[in-house]
């Protein structure tokens, strides 16, 4: 196994991790941070192959991964802050609960 | 596969599989941090010393802290002890879990090229000229994102009490 | 001779790394780096905490600690035997794991920080491309350390501190990075040692050091207000006021552990004075270029001191600010400052170097300075105070 190799199937179990936590996890939270896991395997993989590409004197890796993250800290910001009024409307932030759109 | 590697490699997947699976949601987001903290660590063995820089600036020193504050803000503790799984979880792990199965056998799957392992280093001077002259459309577009996100999301967040009392 | 002394530590580092075996060499060479940080910013702390007793005390028109040795002078050991001997209460609802980890996340982090700091010519623990990145980026992770300590305490005074104390260092965080954005901006570089090596050159005697600039002065100014609240100091302590809130998020600690805390926060306050040393101050260059015999280190550890003084000074003179007031100033008046100033450092640098460019820098620099100040200075109508949580 090349040392690419060992990055991408990190970045796939993180992946696989954070998508398992969003699917699964009641809280409405925590499934955005299975959201934000997911967008940083993304980034593990855009710094693997700017590493081990064929060209890393090229910026477009960094600026890909750079770009991710502040477009990802915006909509957790978002996010949370929708969360936020819903939890206002309906007292908890159980998705199970969540499950009409009346009110 | 060095020891470093190896070793960052748990840290990270530790992190992510406490985060997902403990109880207490605060201490799922101080799990979060350690992972955010190990993937930084990468960035820099793998060279990209300003991404992961940044990575701590922005996950560790800013999203992590928003998290815990909307914890914080939404968290009774007199609220009863649910479940901490939803009902159909067994859907959402069998899901996560094909999805690795088939991303990891395309990556295995790869003819293994002999990837030019010269090392890498990109000096912060290149990263802002690069913002400067081929990515400064997109580094405008960030910026009016991260300006409407702002104001989105205080608009969102905001208390509406003098709505209420009226 | 000179030489030789201002490069004393560099030598003797040398000197040992000869006896050490070839495989061992990078370890040793990063554990010998290490040891004169680990030794000398706590013994530094030790004798700022005497200067700040004595100090606030001569303010305040008395005499300090005199009991503990010739006027006062074993009061750090004294303290420091306390502090080891006091029985360690956690209480029994805390999250223990956290409690314990909240300190110690604490000083890591300032401990950290010290890495890219220049003390003297050739002296720098690790010359990053990106050092002043790196040094914020450490920064921003005391805020975690003192969020788990405020929570973790399970009680109601040390949430509502350490939610003050993030509000308060989050706000101020922003002006502090833009209030260094126009050093950068001027030197070209995110590394501490070439911002330093830029000012240390002279013209006619006088340095090249940024406080020289009206930007600079103004950056400074700003820089060490920010740093102020960063540190949780007065007139910004009202997370920790003990007056109000008996010391806030780490009210629940006792013995050592509050002691790393005391430690935390007063590495942190040298670490921000540092790293405005370097960056405004020049670092390690001398004043003069005829005062260049004295060593480097000695400059820097001179200008920390100042600095540490000028911090007990303002301690000792000025009240606390509310938290509103806080806030305000932060977000209107530090930070449009903070924007404007890069603006003149840039209009500063496209402009030919003369008289001429000074004057126009220094009244674009003072004049949003008293509109700013004027509208600080508004009265506020004060309505009936409501609480809200989210619901």
């Amino acid at each position: 196994m090349t040392p690419l190799q060992a990055c991408l199937l990190l970045s796939a179990l993180l992946f696989a991790i954070g998508l398992a936590g969003a699917l699964t996890r009641r809280n409405a939270i925590l499934v955005l941070i299975g959201i934000e896991l997911m967008l940083n395997a993304a980034n593990i993989n855009f710094i693997a192959f700017w590493h081990y590409g064929p060209q890393p004197s090229q910026t477009t890796g960094i600026m890909f991964a750079i770009f991710s993250i502040g477009v990802a800290a915006a909509e957790a910001a978002v996010g949370l802050a929708i969360i936020l009024a819903a939890y206002r409307h309906s007292r908890t932030t159980d998705l199970d609960k969540m499950n009409s759109l009346k009110g | 596969m060095t020891l470093t590697f190896l070793i960052i490699a748990f840290l990270i997947v530790a992190g992510t599989a406490a985060a997902m699976g403990f109880r207490n949601p605060i201490h799922c987001v101080l799990a979060l941090t350690v992972s955010f903290a190990g993937i930084a660590a990468l960035y820099l063995e793998l060279g990209a010393q300003f991404v992961g820089f940044t990575q701590i600036m922005v996950y560790v020193g800013a999203v992590a802290i928003l998290a815990v504050f909307a914890i914080m803000m939404t968290h009774r503790p007199g609220d009863p002890e649910t479940r901490i799984f939803s009902r159909n979880a067994f859907v959402g792990v069998f899901t996560a879990a094909a999805v690795f199965a088939v991303i990891g056998w395309a990556i295995l799957k790869q003819p293994a090229t002999s990837a030019a392992t010269q090392p890498a280093s990109v000096s912060v001077q290149q990263i802002g000229a690069s913002l400067m002259h081929d990515y400064v459309l997109p580094l405008e577009i960030v910026g009016l994102l991260l300006t409407a996100a702002l104001i989105g999301a205080v608009v969102i967040a905001m208390d509406r009490k003098e709505d209420n009392a009226k | 001779m000179i030489q030789t002394l201002d490069q004393v530590f560099v030598i003797a580092k040398h000197w040992l790394m000869g006896y050490v075996p070839s495989p061992l060499q990078p370890l040793t060479s990063a554990v010998l780096s290490i040891i004169p940080i680990l030794i000398a910013f706590p013994l530094l702390f030790a004798i700022t905490t005497w200067l700040e007793r004595k100090g606030l005390g001569r303010i305040q028109n008395r005499l300090g600690p005199n009991r503990a040795g010739f006027n006062g002078l074993m009061q750090p050991i004294a303290d420091a035997i306390k502090s080891l001997t006091k029985e360690d209460v956690v209480p029994l609802t805390a999250d223990h794991i956290v409690h314990f980890l909240a300190p110690l996340l604490l000083v890591v982090a300032a401990f950290l920080a010290y890495s890219v700091l220049p003390v003297g010519r050739n002296m720098v623990l690790a010359n990053l491309n990106s050092g002043v990145l790196f040094f914020f980026a450490v920064g921003s992770v005391v805020e975690l350390a003192v969020f788990m300590a405020g929570w973790s305490s399970r009680s109601k005074y040390s949430l509502l501190g350490a939610m003050r104390a993030i509000a308060q260092m989050i706000s101020y965080e922003v002006p502090l990075v833009l209030a260094s954005v126009v050093v950068i901006m001027q030197a070209g570089s995110l590394s501490t040692v070439e911002i330093v090596e830029q000012q240390a050159q002279y013209t006619h005697g006088l340095p090249h050091w940024y406080i020289f600039t009206p930007w600079g002065i103004l950056g400074f100014i700003l820089f060490m207000i920010a740093a102020t609240a960063e540190s949780n100091r007065s007139p910004f302590d009202l997370p920790e006021g003990e007056s109000e809130i008996i010391a806030g998020y780490y009210i629940e600690y006792s013995g050592f552990k509050f002691a790393l805390f005391f430690l935390g926060e007063y590495l942190g306050m040298f670490a921000t004075s540092g790293i405005a040393i370097t960056l405004f101050l020049g670092g390690w260059s001398a004043p003069l270029a005829a005062l260049t015999v004295v060593p480097s280190w000695i400059w820097f550890f001179a200008k920390l001191l100042a600095l540490i003084f000028a911090f007990i000074w303002i301690r000792g003179t000025l009240p606390r600010l509310r938290m509103d007031q806080l806030m305000n100033f932060a977000w209107e008046f530090i930070l449009p400052m903070a924007l404007i100033n890069m603006f003149v450092a840039g209009v500063w640098r496209f402009m030919a170097p003369g008289i001429v460019r000074w004057l126009v820098c220094a009244a674009l620099v003072l004049a949003p300075c008293v509109v700013l100040a004027a509208l600080l200075k508004r009265k506020k109508k004060l309505q009936l105070r409501t609480y809200s949580f989210a619901e």
